[in-house]
């Protein structure tokens, strides 16, 4: 078996095994439902759920936050981190309130945001875009700013305007560092879609667990749980496979940037 | 073979810095790099400037990009003061400093695209220097996929690609190990006979220096004063037989008496 089966291969069986456990422990040690649903019941709902068609709205729901406030949050914060790192002056004006605002966990502010953006689906993209930002728009300012110097006095040496240094040198350089704050930003981003619907919905992924507490529905909860797992492990395997197609230069040492 | 005469200092000037005077300011105060700085140079010349680390020599080299503005005194291209970065000015750095994300040819072709050159021709003659440095089957290749000795010889090209009068090297060589570096001193050599181009070359390494040059000019610690101009008179081409020859050694020990007395 070659080395890339082996890394399929070892965590199914892993995952195998913990099911065999799980479905052993409800079976055989008297784990009660409203603790720990059963496997066979989790499957019941994610048939109910996908193939009946019951959840359909509320994956699309949340899909739809994360989707719109994803792109925003990110575009926004690229935008906005492109700015910093070329206009040394709104770096100073701004880098203290950047700093709070940073500092500041996000989801704290989920009440706040529905309040001022309502109840529907506004909010929840809003709440979306505003934790992905910081991830994206500090990795945009960092990697700009790590430009190799030298390629800079190449590009000077040769008359390049600041804009063709930007969008030639810069850019590129950075696209290892904005990769990284992408990836991150997925997966804050469905944090805070999850936070929002928690806060007051009425649909979404979130809602159906939120909801699921008041009948005690474990396995609407599993159900939800695995379904917002695909979400992430989708969105960031798409992100790595933009990173590797587009940053074909640096394939072997991706910058890694926690959060 | 051919012996080619060396140019002299009576052809046309191509260089030219008279009291030139570099300051930086610092927390500690104003740090002068270079100062009463003079020197000419002819029209096809191969100029190194040798010294110590940090004795002021990329700071001339700057000066001559027109990246840095000299605190004073005058600084000449072709007789026209340097005021910002020229169209007639190519630069060599030390690190090979390619674009990791664009091909040999198009890493090759960056000055005549940001210079807003014409590009057809400007990939014609892109080719032709790739033939030159012998990389003629690389030009799809990206930088990753090269050698540092290939990546470097790319750089050069580059350094070339725009025809400028004037071709301004910063210690090229200094991230090469010591095999690939006798081959890059041999080819670049066959490089500047064949372009004929006026060359300033950075560099600590005295052997490279007395090997490539026609002129070798000694700086000392910094603030930097020329110490020493020595006109080498080796015949051209130049060879791996020069390398072992008298004369050539003769040279280099000038030179390293020029920085043990220097050190005393």
């Amino acid at each position: 078996m070659n080395e890339h089966l082996k890394s399929i291969f070892y965590p199914l069986l892993l995952l195998a095994g913990l099911i065999v456990l799980w479905m052993f422990a409800v079976r055989n040690w008297g784990v009660p439902n409203y603790i720990l649903p059963s496997f066979e019941s989790v499957l019941g709902a994610l048939h109910r759920g996908y193939i009946q068609g019951d959840y359909w709205p509320d994956f699309g729901y949340t899909l739809s936050s994360m989707l719109i406030g994803y792109v925003s949050g990110c575009l926004l914060a690229f935008i906005l981190g492109t700015m910093f790192a070329e206009f040394r002056w709104l770096e100073r004006l701004l880098y203290p309130f950047v700093l709070a605002l940073q500092s500041m966990p996000k989801v704290a502010l989920a009440p706040l945001i529905l309040v001022w953006f309502g109840f529907g689906l506004g909010s929840k993209a809003v709440m979306v875009a505003l934790v992905c930002f910081f991830p994206m728009f500090i990795n945009t300012a960092v990697g700009l700013k790590a430009t190799d110097p030298s390629l800079i006095d190449l590009m000077k040496a040769f008359s390049a305007s600041r804009l063709q240094i930007l969008l030639r040198i810069k850019i590129p350089s950075a696209a290892s560092h904005i990769f990284a704050g992408l990836q991150i930003s997925i997966v804050l981003g469905l944090i805070g879609a999850v936070v929002a619907e928690f806060v007051s919905s009425s649909r979404g992924l979130g809602y159906l667990i939120n909801n699921a507490t008041t009948t005690l529905d474990t396995s609407t909860m599993f159900a939800s749980l695995i379904s917002l797992a695909v979400i992430g492990i989708l969105g960031s395997q798409l992100i790595k496979f933009l990173q590797r197609k587009l940053v074909f230069w640096e394939r072997d040492n991706n910058t890694q940037v926690a959060a | 073979m051919i012996h080619e005469r060396i140019p002299t200092m009576s052809g046309e000037l191509i260089f030219r810095a008279q009291n030139l005077g570099v300051t930086y300011q610092s927390s500690r105060g104003p740090t002068p790099a270079l100062e009463q700085f003079n020197t000419e140079m002819a029209k096809g010349e191969f100029v190194s400037i040798l010294g110590p680390s940090g004795c002021g020599k990329s700071t001339l080299l700057k000066v001559a990009a027109g990246l840095l503005a000299p605190s004073s005194g005058i600084v000449e291209l072709s007789g026209e003061p340097i005021t910002g970065p020229r169209r007639d000015v190519g630069i060599v750095f030390q690190q090979p400093t390619l674009l990791k994300w664009q091909t040999v040819l198009d890493n090759v072709l960056l000055p005549i695209r940001t210079l807003g050159m014409d590009i057809e021709k400007g990939r014609a003659r892109a080719r032709d220097l790739l033939r030159l440095v012998e990389l003629e089957n690389f030009e799809r290749h990206y930088p990753h996929e090269l050698s540092g000795g290939m990546q470097q010889r790319v750089g050069i090209a580059r350094g070339l690609v725009h025809d400028p009068s004037l071709l301004l090297m910063d210690e090229p060589f200094a991230a090469l190990d010591a095999m690939t570096r006798e081959n890059m001193m041999i080819e670049l050599q066959r490089i500047w006979m064949e372009t004929r181009k006026s060359v300033i070359f950075i560099t600590h390494s005295i052997p490279e220096a007395v090997f490539l040059s026609s002129r070798v000019l000694v700086l000392s610690p910094r603030p930097a004063k020329i110490l020493k101009d020595v006109t080498i008179d080796l015949p051209l081409p130049r060879t791996q037989e020069t390398l072992g020859s008298t004369r050539f050694s003769e040279l280099c020990s000038e030179l390293r008496a020029m920085f043990t007395h220097g050190k005393k």
